[in-house]
């Protein structure tokens, strides 16, 4: 398929804990076509972290990492340290949620973006914090050149995000992963974020994987979207068409129960997912939204369901 | 008697040089929810904590129904502490580790026993427990459990049956959600909303999510750097908001539909927030107001009626009637971005 720049194919991800293995990633396949926009949507323990922490080899020793990443071509799963040392913030960079602990509180913003630089390609100190400045006033930084030479206190959340984005965007990667990356902030300052993203993408074409539990995040910016729970991706689809037409049973679910202002004038009462999301020791051949789903049908229990037509469902919604 | 459950009254609270809350006016009637929304550093949280006596003003007064608690010390404060109670954001750090789901709950019981205050269908504390239990939707023998066999959610059940089991006049619910993944977050919300309507206690919700408490609240507050800048019935504030900071609030939040969300310009106000030890003078929001004028950078706007239902503003460029300037119409899209 041409255009593909990230293509994950069964990627399962364990973890060793003293209470023994658990399941956290089970099997995702994804692809992220060039200058795209992923979101990979689902509430806390789905997954979604853990499927972009292993992306590029960011998650700890304890975890076991199986199927196949590919980035233009290239295998990153098993991959050693230096080809990976040599992907990381080149072809893929990371946006975090937190950005005052993924900052170095004790260098400068400006030292830290030109870091990056002289690392990937060998810029000079100057010509890196010339860049710098240059990145800064990329991502809407007011007077950049005096910027560049504070420390990441000096900033507001905000603006400390912004320095993220502009470190994680210094060399041109070919994929963007944000991490929830406006979660930590107020939202009056996640829509100059999302502005900022959006800008990036039309002016770079940077492909970008966006890790979200905010679906009011995805609808401003995705342009396809894979839904995960327990483990899975349990939909995908185009956004508008996920919105208009969710056709699994949790996906329908979150859509319903996500407050929007103007849409609950009066009494109306919020949707509810009874129940609770399971932590899995191990993934059961069986679906694992079963017992909290609606729609369920006997095969629910005994049998996987495997995603077909953009959803991995016996029952699906509509049908 | 009184009509209000709660009435602050030029409410200040200093930390020091911070200036956290700077004169809050706001009344609560029987019965009623009222939101009061803003976003991180605005002084909501301070206001609830104020409201409980967890924190003492430095002026100004807090009134229970008809007993002015401002400034009553711990003993003088006791009988009033079944009046009032409180619902923090985070359930696991609001919930004793060592002490059973049973003892949290019941405990506001055996304070009020202590007291003689205890009233007789109460008596029996397990089954009056049990009975909490259940109307938050847990099974009685959760009781027997530790905060930390329970799910989030779970959790803060746990802590709504805690403050209701005094039948309190008001309840403070400081971000009950926001810990929350969606799908337990409504569920919580419908539970405070029946509760409210099958109880009748007024409530105080604080929260940074407009979209949260639209279903929810009849009246909302907001609040920003330590003041209010707009109350009003529900439906004028979404509906009719005056103020450029409320209005911008509206427009940021992102709407979950993809069509209508794309349409939309939210109004981008700025990162930089002014710091609450050295507010900025004149309206405290000229700095990222898109309309400011001269005048809001140093003259203070006092807080006017504009409207019915006590539709009230802080603002010197909304008129008499309501009408003024909407930011929503001149929202710049560019968010400083160099394109």
């Amino acid at each position: 398929m041409t255009g593909s720049v990230l293509e994950v194919k069964d990627l399962s991800v364990t973890f060793r804990t003293e209470d023994g293995p658990l399941s956290a990633v089970d099997r995702v396949s994804l692809q992220v076509t060039d200058g795209e926009v992923l979101a990979i949507v689902g509430e806390s323990g789905c997954g979604k972290s853990v499927t972009a922490m292993s992306l590029a080899g960011l998650l700890p020793r304890t975890a076991t990492v199986e199927g196949s990443v590919m980035l233009d071509g290239v295998e990153l799963i098993g991959a050693d340290k230096r080809t990976l040392r040599s992907i990381r913030g080149r072809e893929v960079a990371y946006i975090f949620q937190e950005p005052m602990t993924s900052l170095n509180p004790v260098f400068t913003v400006g030292y830290q973006i030109s870091e990056v630089l002289r690392v990937h390609n060998g810029l000079s100190r100057q010509a890196a914090r010339k860049r710098a400045v240059e990145l800064l006033k990329l991502v809407g930084i007011p007077s950049a050149e005096r910027r560049v030479g504070d420390y990441p206190h000096q900033l507001s959340g905000g603006m400390r995000q912004r320095v993220m984005i502009a470190m994680a965007v210094a060399c041109d990667p070919k994929v963007l992963i944000a991490d929830e990356p406006t979660t930590a902030l107020d939202v009056t300052i996640q829509a100059g974020i999302l502005d900022v993203l959006r800008a990036l993408r039309e002016r770079l074409g940077t492909s970008v994987v966006l890790i979200t539990h905010d679906l009011g995040v995805v609808a401003d910016l995705a342009d396809r979207v894979a839904v995960m729970y327990a483990g899975r991706v349990v939909e995908t689809a185009e956004v508008h068409e996920l919105f208009a037409r969710p056709q699994h049973p949790y996906t329908a679910g979150l859509l319903g129960a996500s407050p929007s202002a103007g849409r609950h004038a009066g009494t109306h009462r919020l949707n509810e997912i009874p129940g609770l999301v399971p932590v899995l020791a191990q993934q059961p051949d069986a679906c694992t939204f079963a017992d909290r789903c609606p729609r369920a049908i006997d095969i629910c229990t005994t049998k996987q369901p495997v995603l077909a037509a953009g959803v991995a469902c016996w029952n699906p919604e509509g049908r | 008697m009184t009509e209000y459950a709660l009435e602050l009254e030029n409410l200040v609270m200093h930390f020091g040089p911070v200036r956290a809350v700077d004169g809050v006016s706001l009344r609560i009637p029987k019965g009623s929810v009222v939101a009061l929304v803003g976003e991180s550093g605005s002084g909501k949280s301070t206001v609830g904590r104020c409201i409980v006596r967890l924190l003492e003003p430095t002026e100004g007064t807090v009134r229970l129904a008809d007993a002015d608690i401002t400034h009553l010390n711990r003993r003088k404060l006791r009988p009033h502490r079944r009046d009032v109670s409180i619902v923090f954001q985070d359930p696991a750090g609001s919930l004793d580790p060592r002490l059973s789901v049973g003892d949290i709950v019941g405990e506001p019981l055996r304070l009020m026993r202590r007291r003689g205050a205890l009233p007789a269908e109460q008596r029996n504390i397990p089954s009056a427990v049990a009975d909490a239990l259940r109307r938050v939707g847990l099974r009685p023998e959760v009781a027997q459990r530790s905060p930390h066999e329970l799910s989030g959610g779970q959790r803060q059940r746990v802590s709504i049956a805690r403050a209701l089991i005094s039948s309190p006049r008001l309840l403070v619910a400081d971000e009950p959600t926001s810990a929350l993944d969606v799908s337990v977050q409504a569920s919580v919300l419908n539970l405070l909303a029946d509760l409210q309507r099958d109880l009748g206690f007024a409530c105080l919700f604080i929260t940074h999510d407009l979209s949260a408490v639209e279903y929810l609240a009849d009246e909302v507050a907001v609040m920003y750097l330590g003041q209010l800048v707009e109350q009003g019935p529900r439906e004028r504030i979404f509906g009719v908001p005056a103020h450029p900071y409320t209005q911008a609030l509206l427009s940021a939040a992102p709407v979950p539909d993809p069509s209508t969300q794309r349409a939309r310009r939210p109004v981008l106000l700025g990162d930089d927030l002014p710091s609450a030890i050295d507010p900025p003078p004149g309206c405290r929001f000229h700095t990222r107001c898109p309309v400011a004028i001269d005048k809001c950078r140093t003259v203070v706007p006092e807080s006017r009626v504009i409207g019915e239902g006590g539709h009230q503003v802080a603002c010197h460029l909304v008129n008499d009637d309501g009408t003024g300037p909407d930011v929503r119409d001149q929202a710049d899209t560019t968010g400083g971005v160099a394109r």
